[in-house]
């Protein structure tokens, strides 16, 4: 059986004949979205001389030092001091300036979050926050530099606006729409490669999530680097019999509560997905809204209570259960419990109820 | 402590450092991921504790009454792991799992894994806190151990590098000792152009600190060094060390490459060759 690509919105070609393959993305084009931010804040500082942007030592690793050399006026590199980074970028955007602060997510939501909060957020000013090596991308560096966390962290905060996109076409479009965008604002990025996943067209806006691939009988709702292996696991679930909806919600604050609850009206069953600690992230958020509205079957995919460790990326969110088998195994188990909750009465539109996905022990 | 071990002499230590230098760019270069420059700037530093003045015991690396170490510019740790495997806390063949899925030795030191890892580092600017309060304990139950820490000249930039200064200077904590691996580069760039945190002498004696100053790579003054910091009283010591980052393998050294990248195998080769053949 192969791919079909009607079920899909804004995914590259390229990467749709893939997706039923063992490994689909050994040979797509990558990048890690730090870079594609470094791409991006080029042309932002180039059309708004408002635009600032702060590094705390970590410039050479997500390669603001190119924004350093184009416009040397317009970047300060603070040396190793994430404090004083983001009390200073307060101060700047109190005067007018836009303000992008970098450093890797563990030193942006956990050393300097003091500042983050009560300088920052609680005045609402207008720095963005662009942190890499968020979740569990930075393999090798080992647990101190693993952001596992920050999505939550930033999440909890009053104010807080916090964005995560999948790929470097989706990041480019984010780091646009922030600057637009008046107050702060948090973006994650992978300190690993991932796959360029979508086409020019894919419509970025804060707080909109997008669905990028129809399905009826479960919905995966992603971030980040696991995007892209939900969709792999959503063409494994079809060889199954199984049409699952895709959702990325690249703005994890505020919640595009629209598009998941009709998934969740619409599809009966959800499974989140996300490289982040699962307390108090993408699949806390979900849970949170749909026991208010709709509680249907839902399974998280993300970080247990646990730090990982040093191995390549890869490997590393293999043995802490992110990528596809993970999803795979959440998406038939909440399968299973949708047909139990609902007695077999959720409407459903297709033709292939007799299939039952079977654990695979994955 | 175990009764085999002789505290080694200065020609002796000498030899020793180059035997860590070549561990360091064999697991780096294996590891395919790490960062060579300030752990060859802190070679003969981490040598002359391991081999001459630290009192611990490879047999019983949790002996409550050891002397502690730690390297709080913790991206350093290949120089950490070399000095421990030489020293016998754990077999050799562990250097070649560096970064590797279930290695023993983390991309940064964990305390957990690592047997002689006194304190997990990796986030700069807290490991010389740990070593404060590692200090301040030893004074409260009359402990006669020795704290030394190890901290990066960028990592001076971190504000918590301050306070602890601060605190050591209040709790006169003659039992501490920082030694500033003072090489000049950071991760982006050179120290005095990116953030300058000299005159560092002067900032540390008006924080209340005996201050000696040394070549970092000149092992009789870095022995003479340490062992004056042992004898001072009343105050904690800070010993600057000038150091050259990548120090022993030409290509690396001065050069802010070289922070936190991997050898080639090519590379790695003439490092190697480099190191043994120097005098
Ligand atoms: C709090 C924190 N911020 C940033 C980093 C990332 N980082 C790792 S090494 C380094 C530069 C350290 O420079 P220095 O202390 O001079 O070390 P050395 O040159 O001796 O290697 C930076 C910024 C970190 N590990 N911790």
């Amino acid at each position: 059986m192969s791919v079909n690509p009607s079920v899909y919105h804004y995914v590259r070609p390229e990467i749709i004949e893939r997706l039923d393959r063992d490994d689909p993305f050994a040979d797509v084009e990558k990048q890690a979205t730090r870079y594609a931010y470094a791409e991006a804040i080029l042309e932002v500082g180039a059309a708004n001389p408002d635009v600032v942007v702060l590094d705390a030592d970590v410039s050479k690793s997500i390669k603001t030092n190119l924004f350093g050399e184009r416009f040397p006026e317009r970047w300060f590199n603070f040396g190793v001091a994430e404090q004083n980074m983001m009390a200073a970028a307060a101060g700047m955007a109190t005067t007018g300036l836009i303000p992008f602060a970098s450093t890797y997510a563990v030193f942006a939501t956990m050393r300097a979050l003091d500042q983050v909060r009560n300088s920052i957020h609680y005045p609402r000013l207008n720095v963005k926050i662009a942190a890499s090596h968020g979740g569990i991308t930075p393999g090798p560096d080992g647990a101190t530099h693993q952001g596992q966390e920050d999505l939550s962290i930033m999440r909890c905060i009053a104010n807080s606006t916090v964005i995560v996109p999948a790929d470097s076409v989706s990041c480019k479009k984010a780091i646009w729409a922030m600057a637009e965008y008046e107050g702060p604002a948090y973006i994650s990025f992978t300190r690993d490669p991932v796959p360029l996943l979508y086409t020019e067209d894919y419509p970025f806006e804060i707080g909109r999530a997008v669905v990028i691939r129809e399905g009826s009988d479960l919905t995966i709702v992603a971030l980040r680097d696991l995007v892209a292996f939900s969709l792999a696991a959503a063409e494994a679930l079809a060889k199954e019999g199984l049409s699952v909806r895709v959702i990325d919600c690249h703005t994890l604050k505020p919640l595009d509560e629209e598009t998941i609850l009709q998934a969740a009206r619409e599809t009966g069953a959800i499974v989140t997905a996300e490289n982040n600690v699962i307390f108090g992230g993408l699949g806390s958020a979900v849970a949170e809204l749909l026991v208010e509205h709709n509680p249907i079957p839902m399974e998280r995919v993300g970080v247990r209570d646990q730090f990982a460790e040093s191995g390549p990326y890869l490997e590393v969110i293999h043995k802490y259960g992110l990528d596809t088998p993970f999803i795979i195994e959440a998406a038939r188990k909440v399968w299973v419990r949708k047909q139990a909750f609902f007695g077999g009465k959720h409407a459903v539109s297709s033709d292939h109820r007799s299939v039952s996905p079977t654990p695979s022990g994955a | 402590m175990s009764s085999d071990f002789k505290p080694m002499s200065v020609p002796e230590l000498k030899e020793m450092a180059k035997i860590i230098r070549t561990d360091i760019i064999e697991m780096i270069h294996e590891a395919q991921s790490g960062h060579p420059g300030g752990s060859l700037s802190a070679a003969d530093i981490v040598t002359a504790l391991y081999f001459r003045m630290l009192r611990v015991d490879p047999e019983n690396p949790g002996w409550p009454d050891r002397d502690r170490f730690i390297l709080s510019k913790g991206h350093a740790c290949p120089v950490w792991y070399a000095a421990l495997a030489e020293r016998g806390f754990f077999d050799k063949a562990h250097l070649r799992t560096l970064r590797k899925l279930g290695s023993i030795l983390q991309g940064h030191a964990d305390m957990k894994k690592t047997p002689g890892v006194d304190m997990t580092v990796g986030s700069l600017g807290q490991g010389i806190c740990a070593g404060v309060g590692m200090a301040l304990s030893g004074k409260l139950r009359g402990k006669d151990y020795h704290v030394w820490v190890v901290v990066g000249d960028g990592e001076c930039q971190e504000g918590s590098v301050w306070e602890a200064a601060m605190a050591g200077n209040k709790w006169h904590l003659d039992n501490l000792t920082v030694i500033v691996d003072k090489n000049g580069i950071q991760n982006d760039w050179f120290v005095a152009e990116e953030m300058p945190v000299d005159p560092l002498n002067d900032k540390w004696r008006a924080f209340g600190w005996h201050v000696l100053e040394i070549d970092g790579h000149d092992m009789a003054q870095i022995v003479e060094a340490l062992e004056t910091a042992l004898t001072i009283k009343g105050k904690p010591t800070c010993v600057i060390a000038h150091t050259v980052k990548g120090k022993g393998v030409s290509f690396m050294e001065n050069v802010p490459a070289w922070h936190g990248k991997a050898p080639t195998t090519e590379q790695a080769e003439i490092a190697l060759k480099e190191i043994k053949e120097a005098a």
